[in-house]
């Protein structure tokens, strides 16, 4: 069922790590994000799903502060985004394929800056045993624009988890990967989360990543959440086999699950 | 609270740092940069300069006003080059994807302003000190030898370029790279108003006031009195100064009009055009 209701007093607790009530998000000649509500709860891994135009990157980007809403509020960490995103972007940090980091630059380098900006004590032995986990080491001075492609994406990697974020935002933090490579990703990613009982909010086309990650998935559609439940659930409650069919039966507008199981 | 504050402090300190050494970084792993901040101001004073030889060897107050071009020109560079050094700094961020990274990192928008002051003036000196250096080896200019009317000159000239530079980065939050042959050519507007190479006297009498509106101008009225008459006006220069506030005020308030216009209307999350 749609979870998009106001977030109760319960949510509103010290385990909410985002809460996001009413959230609205027009430009002049359309709404990217209609009457948004969900919370999202610390140590959770949490999927937006949605074909595109869904809402999903304006919903993190005005998660990350980048946008600001329409109507509605955006909560982080206690802070009302994005008024009060400096007191807590540096509890925080995210990866995209969008964004690169300088291509010039060794991965020392700019681990160093990005460390430098996120304030990382003891950084040198930081970039060391990042580099050790993500199996960088080999590469520390190799300028990022000269690696492959699954070697840039585990620095995107390294770069994301430089200030041992407690929010994690990944946007499509597998793609462009060969299955090897996005499994190894997804593998340090559910150790990370272990390890630091990090809260982890993802966009990704790739389903199943998302059965083996997360724990519940936030289904969007046209701007609005249309589904909300653990992936087990959702499968089960749409009748498929997994959920890669249920994000089609959403897509393609059979949203209703009885609908969608005939 | 003192202890509070200090760490704060440091810790913007640290980011303002940052920023700098990912330009250095940048700088050091391309020659190719490093060649074109020191050459085309290299070009520009050795035309200006035979120019000013021509000149002098024709004419007995160009005789008396030696220096008056090559001055002009050095002058200009550090008016223009100072813009350039902030713009294309704030550039390459766009060049590179990386402006969603910076934009996301704890950096706020102040530090980053900072930080790009300081690669306007470390761009500034890596072009500007082997340029000045030639001028004396060539035509016997010696820039340095201006002592504190250099420092007049060059405070009022470098604030003009941060205020450009700043309302130009502005721009681009809020247009992206479509706004980008702004950083290169904004400048160029003010190089016939502000009377680099002629006395504000030349222009039409409509124009006039319009140059004593931009701090620049006195600047390089300042450095042909200093030349011609042997006089320093420190009239002029303050005029400046106070102008040169307000410009630095106004394009502050601008850049953060843009910056937020610019969350309002997601074009922070988009890159390209």
């Amino acid at each position: 069922m749609p979870n998009d209701a106001m977030p109760t007093a319960a949510a509103v607790s010290s385990d909410a790590v985002i809460i996001i009530d009413r959230l609205v998000k027009s430009y002049k000649n359309s709404t990217a994000v209609d009457g948004v509500s969900f919370t999202i709860r610390r140590g959770s891994v949490t999927a937006l799903l949605g074909p595109n135009g869904a809402g999903k990157t304006t919903t993190i980007a005005t998660i990350m502060g980048l946008v600001t809403p329409s109507s509605g509020r955006v909560t982080v960490l206690g802070a009302d985004m994005p008024w009060q995103r400096y007191q807590v972007l540096h509890r925080m940090n995210f990866e995209s394929p969008y964004v690169d980091l300088p291509m010039r630059l060794t991965i020392r380098e700019n681990l160093t800056v990005f460390g430098m900006l996120y304030g990382v004590a003891n950084l040198p032995a930081r970039i060391e045993r990042l580099a050790q986990e993500l199996d960088l080491h080999a590469l520390l001075d190799r300028p990022t624009g000269k690696l492959s492609s699954g070697q840039k994406t585990r620095v995107a990697l390294a770069k994301s988890l430089i200030n041992e974020p407690e929010l994690l935002l990944l946007d499509e933090p597998t793609a462009s990967l060969d299955p090897d490579s996005a499994d190894w990703v997804r593998a340090r990613l559910e150790q990370y989360r272990k390890e630091r009982q990090a809260t982890v909010l993802l966009a990704s086309h790739n389903m199943a990543e998302v059965e083996r990650l997360c724990d519940r998935v936030i289904m969007m559609k046209g701007g609005r959440i249309v589904d909300d439940d653990t992936p087990a659930r959702l499968i089960g409650r749409y009748g498929r086999r997994n959920l890669e069919e249920v994000f089609l039966d959403i897509a393609r507008g059979r949203n209703e699950p009885q609908e969608a199981a005939q | 609270m003192k202890d509070q504050a200090l760490p704060a402090r440091r810790a913007a300190g640290q980011r303002i740092a940052a920023v700098v050494l990912r330009h250095l970084y940048l700088l050091r792993s391309s020659w190719m940069r490093i060649l074109d901040l020191i050459y085309w101001p290299a070009v520009q004073m050795l035309m200006w300069g035979f120019l000013q030889l021509y000149v002098a060897e024709h004419s007995s107050f160009f005789y008396r006003a030696a220096g008056t071009f090559i001055g002009g020109m050095l002058l200009w560079d550090i008016l223009f080059r100072g813009q350039l050094g902030f713009s294309v700094s704030f550039l390459e961020e766009m060049y590179a994807r990386n402006l969603g990274n910076i934009m996301m990192s704890p950096l706020r928008p102040a530090e980053f302003i900072a930080a790009l002051m300081a690669m306007s003036l470390i761009r500034l000196a890596i072009g500007l000190v082997p340029v000045s250096l030639l001028a004396i080896a060539f035509f016997g200019f010696n820039l340095w030898g201006l002592g504190l009317a250099l420092a007049a000159f060059f405070v009022n000239l470098i604030f003009t370029s941060w205020a450009v530079g700043l309302f130009v980065a502005g721009l681009l939050l809020r247009h992206g790279l479509g706004a980008e042959n702004l950083a290169w050519t904004f400048m160029f507007l003010l190089l016939p108003i502000t009377c680099v190479y002629y006395p504000v006297a030349v222009l039409p009498e409509w124009l006039q006031p319009v140059a004593w509106m931009l701090p620049p101008t006195y600047v390089f009225e300042g450095m042909r009195s200093l030349l011609i008459a042997h006089t320093f006006r420190s009239d002029l220069m303050i005029a400046a100064l106070a102008l040169n506030g307000a410009f630095f005020a106004a394009a502050t308030v601008g850049f953060y009009l843009l910056l937020n216009t610019a969350r309002r209307l997601g074009t922070l999350v988009q890159s390209g055009e």
